[in-house]
């Protein structure tokens, strides 16, 4: 007889499948959520994945996630200043959806919560084995905004999500619709205080010839486990551009997943990942180019520094229908110290012939040379080498082309710089 | 001002001895030229001045105003006052020339005790430091030396060192890649910073430099160490028949 032998459960998946028999009562949700949440537990129940699971090949998350705080008592979190000047804050707190501000012309917002109970938005939730952010999100999720952008709108204020939390665990979602023709900046900020288990999955629709620059800016702090998720699906003509800055957290997954649906959308992905002390950050993106004359542009720059772990996964799936695509990626690498280490792994899955692809990855450390030019004129070492890094980090930033925008991420770098240079 | 004695220095990498016994003293405001065959040692020697690491010094000492500064590293040095004008100023993609000069300027007078200037005080100083060097303030405006042309890097060297009013300058081949109009700019641009407590030291190849910037003394380096010294006359010399008589003497 051929017995299948379940290895035992980590303390952390045991702490997981707790948690949900701790909280779920409180969980809001039509009787098909709690379908939904009750599937996504048996799935975590089967195990986190490990490192012989392609996705997570270079995130063994069974063995890195050693802990699951449990909820806290109180939810102490409290809103932060926005990256921008004049947005309008979403926030939300300890995974509660907190009041929002006053709407710029053109959009409408509402908390999550309520949709769950009715109903409107359980196709949400999802329990897919290969899933396991949304599966955890689908299982825990508490509350979240719902934005709509209307038609043609474009708004006056940049849109900033926030979900903060002050230790414990937060699972928020956000959902965002940009009607066809809209134009907006949506900033999500992810952030917080003490040990915590987060996660946060957004999802945003763009509808023909939309416009949206989404920025992404995870400051979680050194004790937490992060696990988010990035949705976009873009109708014909629409143009994304995603900005991802993680510069925390312990155990950070950020996952993209996108689709440029549409002829002749277009997806632009800019990240730096500013990793220190024993910090492991997993960027993971997919990639649908499923319409013609479909474009992306994947850029990241990377600074290790101290004992950190970085990984950037990049699949490009161009399928048969999406001729003229023109995919290019590139992941590079400024490696400060001896044992910190950058694993990039590009992916490209061709199905149509006549196409342009192409990807790169460079791991480099700080050239001596220049180094020795800004010394030569006085800089000191700490400080050159600092010169150094923003150069090669600023110069993915200030393609955003927005002034506001790439002096509020610049002084996040400099923020970093100050404690982990 | 500046006493090498017995320099030895060589390659960290390989050890390759470069800098082979050199003796020089340069006093205050002399103007020292250095000539030499090609790969004679020159930039080597103003690498090891400027506090390079790729070179390590083996024997001897370099002395600046009495004290050693072999165990200063480059920002210290120059902080103390040496500048490197660069045989081959290096592109920097991402620094942005002014927040260069700024963070440059202000390094110094931190180090000096001094308050960080103001950014209109700057500014102002680095437009005049620009008009008398011929220089468009928009060039400034890009990543610190990217895509300047070779005499646009030369002319952004002594700009530097303009503004930062060094005590020991060391000019190495800033003559080379420069048009005629330019060499006159740029030599007007130091004869304007000599002065009774400025030393300078100017590498070059050529004698057309040294009838602009006219020397106080003349050193020829050979493998490594100088092997004759003179007056302005020598670079005439040179010029002439060049070195075959001299290596002939040192060899
Ligand atoms: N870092 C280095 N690695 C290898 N060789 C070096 C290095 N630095 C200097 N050298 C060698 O040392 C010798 C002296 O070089 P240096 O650049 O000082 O000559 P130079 O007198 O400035 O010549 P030029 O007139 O052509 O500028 C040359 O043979 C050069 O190849
Ligand atoms: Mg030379």
């Amino acid at each position: 007889m051929n017995v299948q032998t379940q290895p035992q459960r980590t303390a952390a998946e045991s702490a997981l499948v707790q948690a949900f028999a701790d909280r779920v009562s409180e969980l809001p949700g039509s009787a098909a959520v709690t379908v939904r949440r009750d599937a996504a537990v048996e799935t975590l129940k089967a195990g986190l994945p490990t490192r012989k699971v392609e996705a997570w090949h270079y995130t063994d998350l069974r063995r890195l996630l050693a802990s699951v705080p449990e909820f806290a008592a109180e939810n102490a979190a409290e809103a932060v200043t926005p990256l921008l000047d004049g947005a309008a804050v979403l926030p939300l707190l300890g995974g509660v959806a907190g009041e929002a501000a006053a709407m710029p012309e053109g959009a409408s917002v509402e908390p999550l919560a309520p949709r769950l109970t009715d109903g409107s938005f359980d196709a949400l939730l999802t329990a897919e084995r290969g899933d396991t952010v949304g599966t955890i999100n689908s299982a825990f999720v508490s509350d979240g905004f719902v934005v709509r952008i209307a038609e043609g709108a474009a708004l006056a204020a940049p849109l900033e999500l926030q979900n903060v939390h002050a230790g414990g665990q937060a699972h928020g979602r956000f959902v965002v619709e940009a009607g066809a023709g809209a134009r907006a900046t949506v900033i999500e900020r992810q952030t917080g205080g003490g040990e915590a288990l987060v996660s946060s999955v957004s999802h945003l629709e763009l509808g023909e010839g939309a416009d949206v620059t989404w920025l992404v800016v995870q400051e979680q702090p050194e004790d937490a486990t992060h696990l988010a998720q990035f949705r976009a699906t873009l109708a014909r003509d629409a143009r994304l551009t995603l900005f991802v800055m993680n510069a925390g957290g312990r155990l950070v997954r950020q996952e993209v997943l996108v689709t440029a649906a549409g002829e002749g959308s277009e997806f632009r992905l800019r990240g730096v990942n500013l990793l220190a002390g024993e910090t492991h950050c997993d960027v993971t993106m997919v990639l649908d180019h499923d319409a013609p004359s479909t474009v992306s542009t994947e850029t990241l720059r990377n600074v290790v520094t101290g004992r950190a772990r970085g990984v950037f996964q990049g699949q490009i799936r161009v399928d048969r229908e999406a001729q003229k695509t023109d995919a290019k990626m590139a992941c590079n690498t400024l490696l400060l110290s001896d044992d910190g280490e950058f694993s990039a792994k590009p992916e490209l899955e061709i199905f149509a012939d006549d196409v342009a692809c192409g990807h790169g990855a460079t791991v480099t450390e700080i050239d001596r040379n220049h180094l020795f030019y800004l010394m030569a004129r006085g800089i000191d070492e700490k400080t050159a080498r600092g010169l150094l890094v923003k150069a090669f980090l600023a110069e993915v930033i200030e393609e955003l082309d927005d002034e506001p925008v790439v002096e509020a991420l610049e002084a996040k770098l400099d923020a970093w710089f100050a404690t982990h240079g | 001002m500046l006493e090498i004695k017995n320099l030895h220095a060589r390659i960290a990498e390989d050890g390759t001895e470069i800098i082979r016994g050199l003796n020089l003293s340069v006093k205050a405001g002399e103007v020292a030229a250095i000539m030499g065959p090609n790969g004679s040692g020159k930039s080597t020697l103003s690498y090891v001045l400027a506090g390079r690491d790729d070179y390590e010094v083996t024997e001897g000492d370099i002395l600046f105003n009495g004290e050693s500064v072999l165990e200063m590293d480059p920002a210290e040095r120059a902080a103390a006052g040496v500048f490197l004008a660069f045989q081959y100023p290096l592109e920097i993609p991402g620094v942005a020339t002014m927040e260069f000069l700024k963070v440059a300027l202000n390094a110094q007078r931190k180090a000096r005790g001094e308050e960080p200037l103001k950014i209109p005080d700057l500014m102002k100083r680095v437009r005049a430091a620009a008009d008398e060097l011929g220089m468009d303030m928009a060039m400034l405006k890009r990543p610190l030396n990217v895509g300047f042309s070779g005499g646009e890097k030369k002319r952004a060297e002594i700009l530097q060192m303009k503004l930062l009013e060094p005590k020991l300058c060391v000019l190495d081949e800033t003559d080379s890649g420069l048009d005629i109009d330019a060499l006159k700019i740029v030599a007007d641009g130091v004869n304007a910073l000599r002065s009774p407590d400025r030393a300078m030291v100017v590498i070059t190849h050529y004698q057309r430099l040294l009838q602009y910037i006219v020397p106080d003394s003349v050193h020829v380096l050979y493998r490594g160490q100088v092997v004759k010294s003179g007056d302005k006359d020598l670079a005439l010399q040179l010029e002439e028949k060049g070195y075959a008589d001299l290596v002939g003497e040192a060899a």
